[in-house]
């Protein structure tokens, strides 16, 4: 297949974004974690396939490769879909460094909507790194649509985050780390480390 | 409803997660809301993370996590009733129950909420209370239907 | 009953029904559909019935119970066969006077329709105008059908088709008729069924599922309920036709919990079929097994979107897959599923039974047969409408719809709900057509046409349409949970008379990247309205916005109403 026009070699069972990566071809990602299956929900990753004389705009990290498929990582119209995208999630979290430097590369401005007041961009790397690496679900979606939003179990959180935590270092934005903060002052008595509560 | 009858649709579906739905739908529709111990026991039964079930209880509209008035009153938000005032039915609504969409009142005489459209576009703008639908609505006569629900 | 075990004993027990039966015998049918029912058409029904029930046995007329009729505005509906004398907005003191009349052969002349302007009446359903520009070959039944009685299908002929599927044809001859047929669906995209049906035929896998859609979450649209709650068995010949051609022997009913007419009727025509040897282990003898099962959505839109909907079938939550591989090849735990609405299930029979040459007689050339419309907003009639493909707008909504009350002039016409479009009232004469209409940026959708007269604020409407799909969308993908989130944001803004420069660019960006970066057909259609707007009723948005700078706020849509 090609990919920006060069020819790539992959894997029947890769997908577009896997072998855009064997060889070394960056395509932006905020959703996707090599560790968890593959989510398709902050459709960064788009890029521009062409298939049999057929034109069309996908989610890397979901579309199989196949023979002779001709991708673009980069075109007007991919990159502003991505702009757009990144302008409506600098509404929830305008200083993310992730989203900030994606921001300067796409032009995105991150002023040209409405701010909004969560800052979490629901990429759901916590929910599913909690389920699918831990299995222990202690944080999921909740809600649905415009309203939804993760939120920690607190009868599970009170067992098993503490010991944890790992789920804070992949938030694009530490909401992850405020919003389990939060469950634990609201919901749980949490556990201080000696030396603080003595000082 | 007593716990009995829950534990007798849980024990129904138990072990068979693919029927999350079906139970919660059962037990909604008996015991008009969903306690979390009994999502707890939902869970345990058909063994599906707690919080599977969480997500599913507040993603559908049908489910209540809280108890719900002894009236459930819905005013039909469908376009067909929008173009026909249906915002002005559910001010007086509002104004009558003294509650917004999604509340319950303190004496748990009301809940209200809006509603999807049930496709009886013809009769609207309609509200309908405890499943019996009162027909071409208007704001004046609001008061004197929901009055006959103690 | 015992078990019908081949098609010539489900001959001769019909014949045994049609016999026992005088088709000279008046009958009276009372409406039950949705909107007689919140018209109580359940206290005219007893009134009925207690009144033919003084009359003893031999009454010499029956009652009968059915689904929708088609004229929803006028009702509780009351047609009297067998000449189908049309009785309106009866209420139940009307009953004896009826009663008394039909046995005289007479007719209550203050029931019947008058034309409102020339007091003009019409008597039987032919001549009534709303009924009698309309083609009624899926919902014409209904009036002659108990939904709660297989009989009443099988005196009609049901299940036929299906004997003669499972008897003359192969499955691979039910599939050509049904491509020959160029039979299109009816739950939206217009995609050929026949195709999908080959699709799933040909894929891999001895696991195999059909599906009826029966969703039908869209405000405005209620054809569907109507058709299905009054002649279940209709919906369900076809899909075991469907099934038989497929290659499949479990099906599955995907409804709405909060229809519970509809959902008792299903179960008890599941049952019935089964009792009678029409569905379960080898059906009538033929060797074919089939199972059908009923699942429910709780609540939320987006479960009516088919690969949401197949997740909700194996207990997921209702979220959406990217179709880069059809779910017609993998769908319900990734086997191949076939998955049509109610309307598309309930033309099978007649195909098998009639021909693909009969139904591609009636209609354009790419789109065959009638469609099932819903008639609602500001239009005198709203109801039911059923027509022959390519029936020019204009005669749906003046001919049968009778026009705009109140003597207002029409502004609008919208197809297809939130995920559908308007055009202006200027373009009326269009066809009934699939792609005349998608071309016009109006898709048909599922059938949904709402009427909207000169006072309708078309800024309004979109802000409308987005509000409910914020609601009712799943939150997953970024481009539908954040650029509806936004539009919204914007057009509400505008609706308050706070509109800024740049909103125009604003909402044409957020749409443009909804309408092509979105995970699912919901997120990707959701720009469907406000491209339709932007098309043709732009400058309305910009004296909107332009009045903003001014401070004045807009009128709301529903504030003309009383």
């Amino acid at each position: 297949m090609q990919i920006d026009g060069r020819e790539v070699k992959a894997r029947d069972d890769m997908t577009v974004l896997q072998a855009a990566r064997t060889a070394g071809i960056h395509i932006p990602t905020l959703c996707h974690h090599e560790k968890l299956e593959p989510f398709g929900a902050c459709r960064m990753c788009m890029v521009e396939v062409e298939a049999r004389g057929r034109k069309n705009y996908v989610v890397s990290c979901l579309y199989p490769v196949a023979q002779d498929l001709v991708v673009r990582t980069r075109s007007e119209r991919v990159d502003k879909i991505r702009r757009v995208i990144l302008e409506e999630l600098l509404a929830h979290a305008p200083n993310s460094p992730e989203l900030v430097a994606l921001a300067r590369e796409y032009r995105a401005d991150r002023d040209r909507f409405e701010k909004d007041a969560s800052f979490c961009i629901l990429c759901g790397l916590c929910v599913r790194y909690c389920a699918e690496v831990k299995q222990k679900n202690a944080v999921d979606f909740i809600e649905r649509g415009a309203r939804r939003e993760i939120s920690f179990i607190p009868e599970i959180a009170a067992k098993e985050c503490w010991d944890c935590q790992e789920c804070f270092a992949l938030c694009p934005t530490s909401y992850a780390q405020a919003a389990y903060f939060l469950t634990e002052a609201l919901a749980f008595p949490g556990r201080r480390k000696a030396g603080v509560a003595n000082a | 409803m007593d716990s009995a009858n829950i534990d007798q649709i849980i024990e129904k579906h138990r072990g068979k997660p693919g029927d999350l739905i079906h139970v919660l739908m059962e037990i909604q529709h008996q015991n008009h809301w969903l306690p979390r111990d009994v999502l707890h026991q939902v869970a345990a039964a058909l063994d599906i993370p707690f919080s599977r079930v969480l997500r599913i209880a507040t993603l559908y509209k049908t489910f209540s996590l809280t108890p719900k008035g002894r009236n459930e009153v819905q005013v039909c938000t469908g376009i067909s009733c929008h173009l026909r005032g249906a915002n002005k039915l559910l001010d007086a609504v509002q104004r009558v129950t003294g509650i917004k969409p999604g509340e319950t009142d303190a004496n748990w005489r009301y809940s209200v909420d809006t509603g999807s459209c049930l496709g009886s576009c013809s009769i609207g703008p309609e509200i309908i209370v405890n499943g019996t639908h009162h027909a071409r609505m208007t704001p004046a006569k609001v008061e004197d239907v929901l009055k006959d629900y103690q | 009953m015992t078990r019908l075990e081949s098609a010539a004993e489900l001959e001769h027990f019909r014949a045994g029904i049609v016999a026992a039966r005088d088709p000279a015998k008046p009958c009276i049918a009372v409406c039950a559909g949705a909107a007689c029912h919140g018209l109580d058409s359940a206290r005219v029904a007893q009134a009925f019935r207690t009144e033919v029930g003084k009359l003893g046995r031999d009454a010499g007329l029956e009652v009968r119970v059915t689904g929708c009729h088609g004229y929803c505005e006028k009702g509780p509906n009351v047609v009297v066969g067998p000449d189908d004398v049309c009785y309106f907005e009866v209420k139940p003191e009307d009953a004896p006077e009826i009663v008394a009349s039909t046995l005289k052969k007479a007719v209550v002349e203050r029931l019947v329709y008058a034309h409102p302007d020339t007091g003009e009446r019409a008597v039987h359903m032919g001549e009534v105008p709303f009924y009698k520009h309309q083609t009624r070959l899926l919902i014409g039944d209904n009036v002659r059908i108990d939904p709660m009685r297989i009989d009443d299908y099988l005196a009609l002929g049901g299940y036929a088709a299906l004997a003669k599927a499972l008897f003359q044809m192969t499955p691979d001859q039910v599939l050509d008729e049904v491509k020959k047929a160029n039979l299109r669906g009816r739950g939206g995209g217009g995609f050929p069924a026949g195709q999908k049906w080959e699709t799933a035929k040909n894929a891999p896998g001895k696991d195999k599922y059909v599906i009826v859609n029966a969703h039908e979450g869209e405000p405005g649209a209620f054809m569907d309920r109507a058709l299905f709650t009054g002649n279940p068995h209709k919906v369900l010949e076809g899909l075991i036709i469907g099934a038989y051609a497929i290659g499949s022997h479990r099906g599955f009913i995907y409804t709405r919990h909060d229809s519970p007419q509809l959902i008792r009727h299903i179960e008890q025509a599941l049952a019935q079929a089964e009792e009678y040897g029409l569905l379960g282990e080898n059906i009538l003898g033929s060797g074919f097994d089939f199972r059908v099962e009923v699942h429910f959505d709780v609540g939320i839109f987006v479960s009516g979107e088919s690969s949401a909907l197949m997740r909700s079938i194996e207990g997921l939550p209702p979220e959406p897959r990217p179709k880069y591989i059809r779910t017609s090849v993998a769908g319900i735990w990734n086997r191949p599923s076939n998955l049509n609405n109610v309307e598309t299930w309930a033309n099978v029979p007649q195909i098998i039974s009639r021909g693909a040459e009969w139904y591609a007689g009636i209609g354009t050339a790419g789109s065959k047969g009638t469609k099932l419309v819903s008639l609602s907003g500001n239009v005198v009639n709203s109801g039911v409408v059923e027509v022959p493909m390519g029936t020019p707008l204009r005669k749906i909504v003046y001919d049968i719809g009778g026009g705009i009350p109140g003597g207002k002039a029409a502004k609008a016409v919208h197809f297809g709900g939130p995920m559908g479009g308007s055009i202006p009232a200027n373009l009326i004469d269009a066809p009934l057509d699939f792609d005349e209409l998608a071309k016009l940026g109006a898709p048909i959708g599922a059938g949904g046409l709402l009427v909207m007269d000169e006072d309708t604020d078309m800024v309004d409407v979109a802000r409308y349409f987005l509000e409910f799909l914020t609601n009712e969308s799943c939150g997953k993908c970024v481009p539908c949970r954040e650029g509806m989130r936004q539009t919204l944001k914007v057009l509400t803004n505008i609706t308050k008379g706070k509109g800024r420069d740049g909103d125009i660019a604003r909402l044409e960006d957020l749409n443009d990247v909804t309408g092509a970066a979105c995970l699912c057909a919901l997120g990707r259609t959701a720009s469907d309205p406000l491209k339709s707007m932007l098309r043709y009723f732009k400058d309305e948005y910009e004296t909107q916005i332009a009045r903003g700078s001014e401070g004045k706020g807009g009128k709301a849509a529903g504030s003309a109403a009383t």
